[in-house]
């Protein structure tokens, strides 16, 4: 049987809304994934610290206040530096159309807008973790 | 990716006290992935010298907080601090929601702490079939103390008293009288008992109650241990308490080493250990060979439960 995947959602920055984080939490838990969230206000050393020790397949970060163009790219580069190059990272949150293509190439590799189905996100991650395993 | 798992650099690696490498290795234990034995093997050589303590309760008692309070004594103490927390997986999705790690986000980047937290994935009891492979990479990457937290627990899960040191048992002041107290089941497993939220109202009557219970007479275990479970008011909301509790914690490390309860139950541990390992590969093995054609034959009544089973465990 395959053992489940494993997911950390993490709301970097000064952003303290986390009801979205919450509810892909919610749903990841309900498709069959082992969730860790790490609460808000997070660093992006702690969020890159948090997925080395918990050997995560994946990084969803989620971030309403703007400063993604800034904390994404930055929490990219300090999972690379601890040598998580695998691990898949994706994104929500409020995110203009333009920035998507400025973070894909930061290495976020999914960026997910307000009204997303929650299957989608189920369906993508699945589809993409299973090929890298 | 080749070489990733290869035992005997990742054994080296974790001897090193790379976290890295402890996490990957915890990854291919806890997984039973390939390699897994040889991996499990080397780990439990260097096992055995930490103090593994224990922390167990009731759901919201405080036991994550109270967790990151006792990380951040050891830390001020310069000890190298292992934690396994575990949460329960969902007997439905087979998912779960790991939620401890974010009481102690504030120790996620100290090198000093390891943090990993663990799915119960389908042992009841408190805790996940995997937890001493787990406990082993944490002696191996060389924690002086390592922390497990156990799923919020009811009266009857008690396994972390075969799998730990140091049993804390950590309530509330809302836990109800004596009476709740003097229940067989997880009261009799500690050997410190804490009353958390120390700072909420009914801390004193809490503290006698549980002092008047454990006043009663020693527990059958207890009996044995020489021991007499301390009964401590902490809160890990303002730190009152920590410093206390860190010292019986000490204290109680002391007495095993000194009295031979030690040594005692250390081989309970590994009996433990061992019969984890034949659920694993003996009962679970057979279970996943049920199939539904075996099923609709007990239905219709050709077959019946002992004889499958039989079959099943012979024909391993």
């Amino acid at each position: 049987m395959d053992k489940p995947l494993r997911v950390l959602i993490a709301k970097p920055g000064l952003d303290g809304h986390d009801r979205g984080a919450k509810v892909i939490v919610r749903a990841l838990r309900d498709a069959g994934f082992e969730v860790i969230y790490t609460g808000i206000r997070q660093t992006p050393e702690m969020i890159a610290a948090a997925a080395m020790q918990e050997d995560v397949d994946a990084v969803g970060l989620s971030l309403l206040s703007g400063a993604h163009l800034t904390l994404f790219p930055a929490i990219c580069k300090e999972l690379k530096k601890k040598g998580l190059k695998d691990v898949l990272v994706f994104g929500g949150g409020i995110i203009p159309d333009e920035d998507i293509p400025v973070l894909k190439k930061a290495g976020v590799d999914g960026v997910f807008g307000p009204g997303t189905p929650l299957q989608t996100i189920v369906d993508y991650l699945k589809g993409k973790l299973a090929v890298a395993r | 990716m080749p070489g990733k798992n290869d035992p005997t650099d990742l054994v080296k690696r974790v001897r090193r006290g790379e976290h890295a490498a402890a996490s990957r290795a915890l990854t291919v234990v806890v997984n039973d992935a390939p390699g897994s034995e040889a991996l499990a093997k080397e780990f439990f050589k260097s096992s055995g010298s930490a103090q593994k303590v224990g922390v167990s309760g009731p759901p919201g008692a405080g036991k994550s907080s109270l967790t990151g309070r006792l990380i951040a004594h050891y830390r001020a103490q310069k000890l190298k601090v292992g934690v396994l927390m575990v949460d329960p997986s969902s007997s439905i999705s087979g998912g779960a929601f790991l939620g401890d790690r974010l009481r102690v986000m504030e120790h996620a980047t100290d090198p000093g702490v390891f943090i990993r937290s663990l799915a119960s994935r389908g042992m009841i009891g408190g805790l996940t079939y995997a937890i001493f492979g787990a406990i082993h990479v944490l002696e191996t990457l060389g924690c002086d103390k390592i922390l497990i937290e156990t799923v919020g627990t009811g009266q009857d899960e008690v396994e972390i008293a075969s799998v730990a040191d140091t049993v804390l048992y950590v309530t509330t002041p809302a836990m109800g009288d004596e009476i709740q107290a003097m229940k067989a089941g997880a009261m009799e497993i500690g050997d410190i008992f804490v009353v958390n939220k120390a700072d909420l109202a009914g801390k004193d009557k809490a503290v006698a109650d549980l002092k008047a219970a454990l006043g009663l007479g020693h527990s059958a275990g207890q009996a044995m241990k020489a021991w007499e479970p301390p009964v401590l008011a902490t809160s890990a909301k303002t730190g009152e308490g920590v410093p206390e509790l860190a010292s019986v914690l000490d204290g109680h490390w002391t007495h095993l080493r000194k009295s031979g309860e030690g040594r005692a139950r250390l081989k309970g541990q590994h009996a433990t250990e061992l019969q984890f390992w034949i659920q694993r590969r003996v009962i679970k093995s057979a279970l996943d060979r049920v199939t539904d054609k075996i099923l609709e034959d007990m239905v219709s009544r050709k077959t019946d439960p002992g004889s499958v089973g039989r079959r099943l465990l012979e024909a391993r």
